[in-house]
């Protein structure tokens, strides 16, 4: 029983408790605020989880993952502003969206490595940035309110601030579930196997690119629903929310919680989303601090939090 | 025909001040094999060290001049304290150090020079226009830039490839034990060097200066295309990084002045002055996406030991 | 009688200049060990590179259990029965020994689009993974992290990888390199071993292991073949002593 009780168990019942229970906490303590900063938290975890996929465990680092936030996004707001409102149309669509857009993406990108599919995909997300500048009717660069929720089957209403909360931390436990599966499977461990030795990988008779293609297209499809709730929580959606700027506050988010471990990206979100809430009621130059902060990071505990939990543990 | 010769002296120029950005990035790289995505910072920074200087002394060349020396003292300032300790790791890390670099400068920026944007007004000398064939009048000042990026070129050039720093530089990229071992300081070349490359940031930085407005994060945008140059170009390479540029420059400036037309030829022209500034931004990764597909490794790869 | 096993004809490479591979032509015949000798520089690892796929050849055929492979992908051809070890380790560090044999039993045992089941529980790839650990003594090493053993047992892992999947024939590129005289023997013996069950193509620098395990023996020079034929006659061959055994004496036994 002893060794279930390790730093890392800790803290991570801690926070997954305390995510459970947190519309109880909001209530009984008044602040009701804290719901949706942490709706948001969740959600940009989910996408933080969907990255870590790739970037963790697939070696394939993306500067352009919050395009499928974009488009997730993007779906959802252009189909309610034509009428369409039903969830079961919208998310949907929004998925195979993403999936397309990581397919495309991806078989041009992957053929690059390194360095290279660092900027290529950084230069993707500036290019669909700029598709969704130029979508006039949908607001260009200013945006597009969403107004009306995505509808789905009476008594759920996502405008129901707790319900949504909810909902989206359902979906955030399914797809840790799902990636976690997927990562111990066959497919995951060929995955692995590409970020660790891919030349050897097709030595012993692995096409590479076809296993590293489609965990990519699975990742940009769970982030595309990641941003089909970031927009129905923020009743908006922009250009903005796919800049490259953002990819890199995702990639932040899963090396500070600790690259290629299952609950590492939650544990990042929270830390970077919290740590900027709390900075910032300090100073509005907290990116001041934090720029540094990340720089340290890279330096002195390249495992994260999660590698930091780690030390100290007998393996 | 005349606008089209005027379009293409803009892409020109253009290309010719992405070519210092990435020059400074592909050398870096190639050197160093560091990854900077803060290079657009430096940009910045000579850019406003530009404005602060012009403000001060009233005189724009000996401000820019200033803000040369000023950023590349920043530069050697920044690879002594930071840049340094990340060498030899792996490229993610260097992503994520300058990415928290970036976001250091611009909050820093901020802090000291404030929110709002700086004007850097041009001497009168400059602010001229200069007939370049009859009938056409093109800004002095950008022949300036024209001829100071070509003068630049050439001098890294003869730098790199003539003189005995060019050739420790050159064998620092293929072999850096070797050139330790000689007995050459590596840690104040790569200084130098480091330092070079963001001194030709804010060179093209503060030049751009008086044409566009001064303000923050003006680096990121054009550093994205300075890495669409060094990876049609191919990475490490000077050479592929001129052509390169000078390409993505044309295609750029001439497909922003004549895709309206040409869409207004295949769509009404509300449709077309709508879509177009959004479709020309995209020229140039199409034409990235293009390169991908053909060549991965770049048009002029450099092939390292 | 039967056809070669692998039959390389014309190969030739050039880099820059440098002619790495020369109109080379070579047979392995099935069942034998074919070894592979040359001072540094003859082109030995080049001709294992375009014989795995890692290398397209300027030109030239290589001709696999009849089938003609010279263009055909690296990953396809573990799939044909042609494996490969590395002459620097390669391997998956970061992952568990276990993990690096199961990944080569894995690509033998059907497509790995499979998103749910754990395979690291699975009995189809556990089980012969474990066997191929035994076979190389490491089965006792199989949790162990692969960064944490020594450069001899990564050797070990090497061949048990190749192994994986049964292949028809090994391409070995310097099996003992940075060996140490004990695990050298070792080596020696589980390739010997070996010998029967698997056709050898066996590039080394160990003249000792060399004539020990061949059945005939190939000598390059300058990406050319200058001799094939058996250990005694190429020990006494006077061209090939000139090029090649003639310094290996002189210098270093």
């Amino acid at each position: 029983m002893i060794r279930l009780l390790t730093p890392r168990n800790v803290v991570l019942a801690v926070l997954l408790a305390f995510l459970v229970l947190l519309p109880v906490y909001a209530a009984v303590f008044g602040k009701p605020f804290v719901v949706t900063l942490f709706t948001r938290i969740v959600i940009l975890a989910m996408a933080a989880v969907s990255l870590n996929l790739i970037m963790g465990y697939g070696g394939m680092v993306s500067f352009g993952h919050a395009v499928y936030i974009g488009i997730g996004g993007y779906v959802v707001g252009i189909l309610a502003h034509e009428g369409v409102l039903s969830g079961f149309v919208q998310w949907p669509l929004a998925l195979i969206a993403s999936a397309l857009a990581a397919l495309i993406i991806g078989v041009l990108c992957l053929r690059t490595r390194g360095v290279y599919f660092i900027m290529i995909t950084l230069a993707f997300a500036q290019l669909l940035y700029y598709v969704a500048i130029g979508l006039d009717r949908y607001g260009g660069d200013d945006g597009l309110t969403v107004y009306s929720r995505s509808e789905f089957f009476a008594p759920l209403d996502l405008a129901h601030k707790t319900q949504f909360y909810y909902v989206c931390l359902v979906l955030l436990f399914a797809v840790i579930g799902l990636t976690w599966r997927i990562v111990n499977s066959r497919f995951g461990l060929v995955v692995q196997g590409a970020r660790s030795n891919d030349l050897r990988m097709q030595a012993i008779g692995f096409p590479t690119f076809r296993y590293k293609l489609a965990c990519f297209v699975i990742a940009g499809t769970i982030c595309g629903l990641s941003g089909a709730l970031l927009a129905n929580h923020t009743e908006f959606v922009s250009p903005a929310v796919m800049h490259w700027t953002r990819s890199g506050d995702l990639i932040v988010m899963v090396v500070l919680g600790g690259m290629a471990t299952p609950f590492g990206p939650v544990v990042g979100a929270v830390a970077l989303l919290v740590l900027e809430e709390a900075l910032s009621g300090i100073t509005e130059y907290w990116q001041i601090i934090l720029g540094p902060l990340l720089l340290l990071v890279v330096l002195f505990a390249r495992g994260g939090i999660m590698g930091l939990l780690r030390l100290g543990r007998a393996s | 025909m005349l606008l089209f010769l005027e379009q293409c002296l803009n892409g020109l120029q253009l290309g010719l001040l992405l070519f210092l950005l990435a020059a400074g990035l592909t050398l870096i790289f190639g050197i160093m094999d560091l990854v900077n995505l803060a290079h657009g910072s430096f940009y910045m920074i000579g850019a406003y060290f530009c404005a602060t200087f012009t403000l001060l002394t009233g005189d724009f060349v000996i401000s820019a001049a200033l803000a040369f020396a000023a950023t590349l003292l920043t530069g050697m300032a920044v690879e002594v304290i930071a840049i340094r300790r990340l060498y030899g790791r792996d490229h993610l890390d260097h992503v994520l150090g300058t990415f928290g670099l970036i976001l250091f400068f611009n909050e820093a920026v901020r802090l000291i020079w404030g929110p709002a944007g700086m004007n850097v007004p041009l001497p009168a000398w400059l602010n001229t226009s200069f007939k370049i064939l009859p009938g056409v009048d093109y800004p002095t000042y950008r022949i300036a830039i024209i001829v100071v990026t070509l003068a630049v070129a050439l001098f890294m050039y003869i730098l790199v490839m003539r003189t005995k720093l060019g050739m420790l530089i050159r064998a620092g990229a293929t072999n850096r034990e070797m050139v330790s071992a000689l007995g050459v300081n590596i840690n104040l070349l790569y200084t130098l060097v480091f330092g070079l490359g963001a001194a030709l940031a804010g060179l093209a930085g503060l030049m751009q200066a008086p044409i566009l407005t001064v303000q923050i994060g003006m680096g990121e945008n054009i550093l994205i295309l300075a890495f669409v140059v060094i990876i049609i170009g191919g990475i490490g390479s000077i050479r592929g990084a001129f052509i390169a540029a000078i390409m993505v420059g044309l295609i750029d400036t001439v497909g922003r002045g004549f895709l309206p037309d040409l869409l207004a030829l295949l769509l009404n022209p509300r449709s077309a002055s709508s879509i177009s500034p959004a479709m020309s931004s995209m020229l140039i990764y199409l034409l990235m996406a293009a390169v991908l597909v053909v060549r991965p490794e770049g048009l002029m790869p450099v092939s390292r030991r | 009688m039967s056809e070669p096993l692998l039959q390389v004809s014309n190969l030739a490479k050039r880099f820059e200049g440098i002619v790495a591979t020369d109109d080379l032509a070579l047979n392995v015949e099935p069942g034998e060990l074919h070894a592979v000798i040359g001072p540094n520089g003859a082109g030995k690892t080049t001709l294992i590179l375009q014989l795995s796929g890692q290398l397209t050849p300027d030109s030239g055929r290589v001709v696999f259990a009849g089938e003609d492979i010279t263009g055909l992908p690296m990953y396809e051809r573990a799939g044909r029965g042609l494996a490969r070890s590395f002459q620097i380790t390669s391997l998956f560090l970061d992952l568990s020994v276990l993990d690096n044999v199961m990944l080569a039993v894995q690509a033998h045992a059907g497509h790995s689009f499979h998103f749910w089941r754990n395979a690291r529980k699975e009995a189809a790839l556990r089980q012969p993974s474990l066997a191929l650990l035994e076979r190389v003594g490491l089965a006792d090493r199989a949790d162990r992290r692969c960064a944490d053993l020594s450069h001899g047992e990564h050797r070990m892992i090497e061949l048990a990888m190749a192994l994986a999947g049964q292949p028809r024939m090994l391409l070995l590129d310097e099996p003992m390199a940075g060996l140490g005289p004990e695990e050298s023997a070792r080596m020696v013996t589980m390739l010997r071993a070996l010998k029967r069950q698997v056709t050898i193509l066996l590039v080394e620098h160990d003249m000792e292991a060399v004539f020990a395990l061949a059945d005939r023996i190939t000598v390059l020079v300058y990406g050319k073949v200058i001799a094939t034929g058996e250990p005694a006659a190429i020990r006494t061959n006077t061209q090939v002593r000139e090029a090649y055994l003639g310094d290996q004496e002189a210098g270093h036994g």
